[in-house]
């Protein structure tokens, strides 16, 4: 316990870490920055050269953009991206009549509230799984990439001129939804210091706003936050708070996923769909199967409804039916009768570091191999024979090719062990420690299992 | 009270002890493998939009192998994950590749000329040997997942 406390560090105790979080300037440069990039991405997509590997769209977004996201800003940040995402920049800027501070005056929007009914992430699931079904050519044409941005930036501004606050990311956004999965497992936080003084607080300047700040963007009353699931690390609180209450600190792996409260099916088949499109992936990009590829490829041919309809099933029915076949054996072994609904959602949480291990080890694959097309992107965006910072001659060469499998090996072990972990701390809650015993016993070999398939699939 | 104390920690911690040198043992130690005798081989290869066929080529360790690519519709190459070897074809015309095949395991064939849209994922497989990386990692996982399943035991069992 010790070892736990000491990796927690307030980092809000740090004046200079404070005044950076505290100002808005510094997350607006960084949203600008990648809302230019995002917007020339959009440019380069509709009027650059067909050719994928030539053009800034597919090189930023899919190599640039998602090695950042899944290596570096998910695992160790969780939603840290979603504080400098450029695609709710503008209709937030819209909705808000302001660029930076509160101005007093409000913007444009309707403020409508999100409809109770689709107040969950079953919207987040089936905007993943469009854009995973039609992704082989959003992955590989830039004017597909083009038409998928343009329309997350259209349907982001159009949201945040109808409905309040940021409805988009939080209920639409196909990405947020998955890294608000994942961000359970990030090493850090923000949290409220005393819940007690937010239960007490008259005005809930947090959830409201006041002149420093906007009120939470993500709808989250921050007084109770226990996860990391919908906190956007925007830092509003943390400018609105009058009693400073609020503090960002770092945490051991996964805190919040050994929480009991909280866990809800809409998540869970998140889980579900994110392990089993990792897999569909990493057979369909990485593998040898040309016939696979073409089926992926060909929308609208007889072999790519054949494709669709394999790939939702295996997403929607077998990673789910087999795994809830394991919970329902590991419940029988230890005599549990009740509620076996809930304990396939609870267990599905523990999912969720093999998962991102899985995406983590599938993107290590392509990125590396394909990371020496980023300089001649950038000097030639368009690829109309620009050679803007004189890269564009650069030659293709995969990086780290005897390295990279290393690498996944490394990370899947981590995961299967981080989600083992999980699973034996959910196991335990409420029943005996020999019921716990048992009930994990086939979720754990449900897990090994996945990572076997998976290794396969990598690096057999 | 160091002398009475370390050896009772040290009998608590047999079972990662014992994890941590599974680890160490699976990880790094060479195993007998069956010299195969340096016979050449020779595969053919026909690249087309987006496979090789074969698509998976099977070789022994030590051997000589020789690729013929023939690409049948534009231009194909081959880059040999893990061995950096590299050979382009055009179309209609056999590109020929010669190596010796001297690490195992299983590397990725990638085309390497952009051939259209898929091109990034136009990948094949060249299976050399016993692919005991494979192997390794399974044991590392199996272990790995012991050690998550002994490492957070239930409160009430600590």
């Amino acid at each position: 316990m010790q070892q736990l406390k000491l990796m927690r560090i307030e980092l809000t105790r740090y004046s200079i870490i404070r005044s950076l979080m505290l100002s808005r300037w510094p997350q607006f440069i960084l949203t600008s920055l990648a809302l230019t990039g995002f917007l020339l991405a959009i440019l380069t997509g509709w009027f650059g050269t067909p050719v994928g590997s030539r053009n800034f769209s597919i090189i930023f977004v899919w190599i640039a953009w998602w090695a950042i996201l899944m290596l570096i800003a998910v695992p160790f940040f969780g939603r840290g991206w979603c504080s400098i995402c450029p695609i709710p920049a503008p209709g937030e800027w819209l909705q808000r009549g302001a660029l930076l501070q509160p101005n007093g005056k409000g913007g444009l929007s309707l403020g409508k509230r999100w409809p109770n009914k689709f107040r969950n992430i079953w919207l987040q699931n089936g905007a993943f799984l469009l854009v995973a079904l039609f992704s082989i050519i959003v992955l590989t044409q830039p004017r597909f990439t083009a038409v998928v941005l343009t329309a997350f930036l259209s349907i982001a501004v159009a949201t945040s001129l109808i409905f309040e606050r940021r409805a988009f990311c939080r209920y639409l956004c196909p990405v947020g939804g998955f890294i608000g999965l994942y961000s359970q497992l990030a090493p850090i936080e923000l949290r409220v210091k005393d819940a007690a003084i937010c239960a007490s607080h008259k005005t809930k300047d947090c959830y409201n706003g006041n002149l420093r700040g906007y009120g939470c963007p993500w709808q989250v009353f921050p007084g109770g936050l226990t996860k990391n699931t919908h906190c956007g690390l925007c830092m509003e609180c943390l400018r609105t708070c009058t009693e400073d209450n609020i503090l960002v600190q770092t945490r051991p792996f996964a805190q919040d996923l050994i929480l009991p409260g909280g866990r809800r099916l809409d998540e869970a088949y998140k889980a579900f769909i994110m392990l089993g499109s990792a897999l569909v992936y990493m057979s369909v990009l990485l593998g040898p199967w040309g016939s696979l590829k073409s089926a992926a490829y060909q929308i609208g041919s007889a072999p790519w409804f054949a494709y669709v309809a394999a790939f939702l099933v295996f997403v929607l029915a077998v990673v789910p039916g087999l795994f809830s076949v394991a919970v329902l054996i590991g419940r029988r072994l230890a005599g549990l009768r009740y509620n076996a609904r809930r304990s396939v959602i609870n267990f599905a949480y523990a999912l969720i570091p093999l998962g991102l291990a899985a995406w983590i080890a599938f993107s290590l694959s392509f990125v590396f191999a394909n990371l020496t097309y980023l300089a001649p992107a950038l000097s030639d965006p368009f690829g109309w024979g620009w050679d803007l910072i004189g890269a564009a001659g650069v030659g293709w060469s995969p990086l780290f090719t005897e390295t990279v499998p290393l690498m996944q090996i490394a990370i899947l072990t981590i995961g299967l062990f981080g989600s083992i972990s999980i699973v034996r701390r959910i196991a335990a809650e409420g029943v005996s420690k020999t019921a716990a015993l048992y009930q994990s016993i086939p979720i754990s070999l449900f897990c090994v299992g996945a990572t076997i398939l998976i290794l396969t699939l990598l690096i057999a | 009270m160091y002398s009475t104390q370390i050896p009772v920690k040290i009998v608590r911690s047999w079972p990662w002890i014992a994890i941590i040198a599974s680890i160490l043992v699976i990880a790094f130690t060479p195993l007998p493998l069956k010299a195969s005798q340096p016979v050449a081989r020779t595969v053919r290869v026909e690249a087309r939009s987006f496979e090789f066929s074969p698509s998976v080529i099977h070789v022994e360790q030590g051997q000589q192998v020789t690729i013929e690519l023939i690409a049948t519709d534009v231009v194909h190459g081959i880059y040999v994950d893990g061995y950096g070897h590299e050979i382009i074809a055009n179309p209609g015309q056999t590109a020929t590749l010669t190596f010796i095949a001297d690490k195992s395991g299983s590397f990725r064939l990638r085309c390497s000329v952009t051939c259209g849209a898929l091109h990034p994922f136009m990948i094949g497989k060249l299976n050399v040997g016993v692919n005991l990386l494979f192997y390794r990692a399974i044991g590392l996982s199996v272990l790995a997942g012991l050690a998550g399943f002994m490492l957070f035991r239930p409160r009430n069992e600590q």
